[in-house]
């Protein structure tokens, strides 16, 4: 069954300067060793107003891009005017599997599409494998409590989403080729417009992309507390995180927030200070290589699941760490 | 205005229970149900429009029959009735079997908006309110932080999260809307609203009352597989520091060096 399928599929995502969205390497490269493991090509497709720059950097993932110059993705709404124009080439290719981030804008392609082509959909992937002709999808439930995996039923195939930062991203050994796709025929769905945009003074790295990340909750206090915590983050080089009680109280904005209604983070170092590490926060940050925790309350739920807790006071200990990595 | 809000029970997070029988369906006697957080935030946007705009919020979940009782809360919060649609046919579905049967039944009711949120605390799936809009040919409006429909005009804004600020869409009304925890902090039920929630309706629909074929949907048509299980594995003991904060500090520091992250 497996030789006479098709290309498995990237769904590309764009950055607003045009460049190919991170996420979306990481989706290539895994479209990539999926492809090697099912003895089939790769492919992607980018919908943009003008695709050429996040095309040609997808083509360095993938051996085939096809590329959509599509005029109402620009100004509109991106997802559903993609999803649609994606849908006809997936129509005519009849793909092995789809892939896409698990992002806002690659979670929204992927329900459009789903719906469109009347296909299965499997979420939030932290792993793809391939057996048994179809993507084999590890995924974590009830906030990381359980692993499951799971399979399209015989014989179908579907989209599945895939996190950030499950799979690192690597370029081919030689650069794929680019393709125009048509962008013509009616859009059926209705148009979104983007009546404004609004851009916001944004901290330098999104919080899903740092190596380190030194993070605040109540017991921070106020921004002032933050000050403390951005020093620490400037001393190790990582990124400002936060609890939702810290964002709920206007200390800190939504962006940084990691948790369940926030960004599931992975960084090497997960700095917490004064977190107590309720379930709503572990799930964005449990599976963090190394955890350190500052508590004043040594039976805080971060203990059982910490790699070293400091019970103390966390402006106390956190300006004597500042102290220490400075004379380092 | 007419607000149709979509909420999913799912196993409390807090209770920390949650298990799969051996056929990879949640076992829900297990483990006690709450409205999923990210619908409670869409239900609280919800009910501010209705009192700044007049009008109803109507509950829709697709779930087992004891779910009346997580939509109470819902009702107690303060909205005004409830939709369950509930089948044991529907035992297994799949999130395509929950796209097809909650379109079928949004047909059956009138709206002006329809809310979800942002995605479900079991799965993380964030799918299925962009896969229904498609289906109804709703516009579709996501990642919502802000909610101002003009009644008047028979518009809906939404002020939308970007990756480098926020978005400002705008459509017709009726439109599909994916809301954040940006809308705001949910409301705790009063005394009065649970009381009155008591009397509120919770009208339940089969697949038959909505005119969808059993052996389409649910279990029996699921199109994904659960193949297996595990417990994630487990991290390593903490080591716990009581001391002075220096001495803190330099266990930090120590251990920051022995895994080369400084």
């Amino acid at each position: 069954m497996a030789a006479s399928k098709g290309a498995i599929w990237v769904i590309a995502e764009t950055n607003a300067d045009g460049s190919l969205a991170k996420s979306s390497t990481e989706v290539a490269t895994l479209a990539r060793t999926l492809a090697e493991a099912a003895k089939t090509e790769a492919a992607g497709i980018v919908v943009a107003a003008d695709p050429k720059t996040a095309a040609a950097e997808l083509a360095d993932y993938v051996p085939r891009v096809v590329a959509i110059a599509e005029k109402a993705a620009d100004g509109n709404a991106w997802s559903q005017v993609a999803a649609q124009r994606a849908a006809a080439i997936l129509t005519d290719e009849t793909p092995a599997a789809v892939l896409s981030g698990a992002g806002p804008d690659g979670r929204d392609v992927a329900g459009t599409l789903a719906a469109l082509l009347e296909r299965p959909v499997l979420v939030n992937a932290t792993a793809v494998a391939w057996a048994d002709g179809g993507p084999s999808v590890e995924m974590s439930v009830f906030g990381g409590k359980l692993v499951t995996t799971s399979a399209f039923a015989d014989g179908e195939w579907g989209i599945v989403t895939v996190r950030p930062n499950v799979v690192t991203a690597e370029k081919a050994k030689a650069a794929g080729k680019v393709e125009p796709g048509k962008a013509d025929g009616e859009l059926a769905l209705p148009v979104v417009k983007i009546v404004e945009r609004i851009e916001e003074a944004a901290s330098a790295l999104p919080i899903e992309e740092a190596r380190i990340i030194v993070s605040g909750g109540r017991g921070v206090g106020g921004e002032e507390g933050f000050k403390l915590v951005q020093e620490i983050a400037d001393e190790l080089g990582g990124a400002v995180g936060a609890t939702r009680a810290a964002v709920d109280s206007g200390w800190i904005p939504y962006a940084q927030q990691i948790g369940q209604t926030g960004k599931i983070v992975k960084p090497q170092l997960y700095l917490a200070l004064g977190i107590s590490g309720a379930i709503q926060h572990k799930v964005g940050m449990q599976t963090a290589g190394t955890i350190i925790g500052v508590n004043r309350d040594p039976d805080a739920p971060i203990a059982e699941f910490a790699d070293l807790v400091v019970v103390g006071d966390l402006f106390e200990v956190g300006k004597a760490l500042l102290e220490a990595l400075r004379a380092r | 205005m007419q607000i149709v809000v979509l909420t999913k029970p799912v196993p409390d997070p807090a209770a920390a229970a949650e298990r799969l029988t051996s056929d990879g369906r949640l076992d829900r006697a297990a483990s006690p149900a709450v409205i999923n957080g990210n619908d409670e935030y869409v239900l609280e946007a919800a009910l501010k429009l209705v009192e700044a705009h007049g009008g109803e919020v109507t509950l829709l979940s697709m779930a087992p029959p004891n779910a009346v009782e997580t939509m109470r809360k819902g009702l107690a919060m303060g909205a005004h009735k409830g939709v369950l649609v509930t089948d044991p046919a529907l035992v297994g579905s799949d999130q395509g079997s929950t796209i097809q049967v909650l379109s079928a039944a949004l047909g059956e009711l009138e709206y002006d908006l329809v809310l979800a949120g942002f995605d479900t605390s079991d799965g993380v799936g964030g799918v299925v309110g962009a896969a229904i809009a498609t289906r109804l040919k709703l516009p579709y409006l996501s990642s919502a932080a802000k909610i101002e429909p003009d009644p008047d005009a028979g518009t809906v804004r939404v002020r939308r999260i970007s990756p480098t600020g926020f978005d400002i869409l705008e459509a017709p009304m009726p439109a599909l809307i994916v809301g954040t925890q940006l809308l705001g902090e949910p409301r705790y039920p009063s005394l009065k609203g649970i009381m009155a929630a008591r009397s509120k309706e919770i009208v339940t629909r089969t697949l038959a009352d909505l005119g969808l074929d059993a052996g389409a949907v649910g279990g029996a048509a699921a199109r994904t597989k659960v193949t297996g299980q595990e417990k994630p594995p487990a991290r390593g003991a903490t080591q716990v520091i009581r001391g002075t904060p220096e001495e803190g500090a330099k266990a930090i520091v120590e251990l920051l060096a022995a895994r080369r992250l400084i």
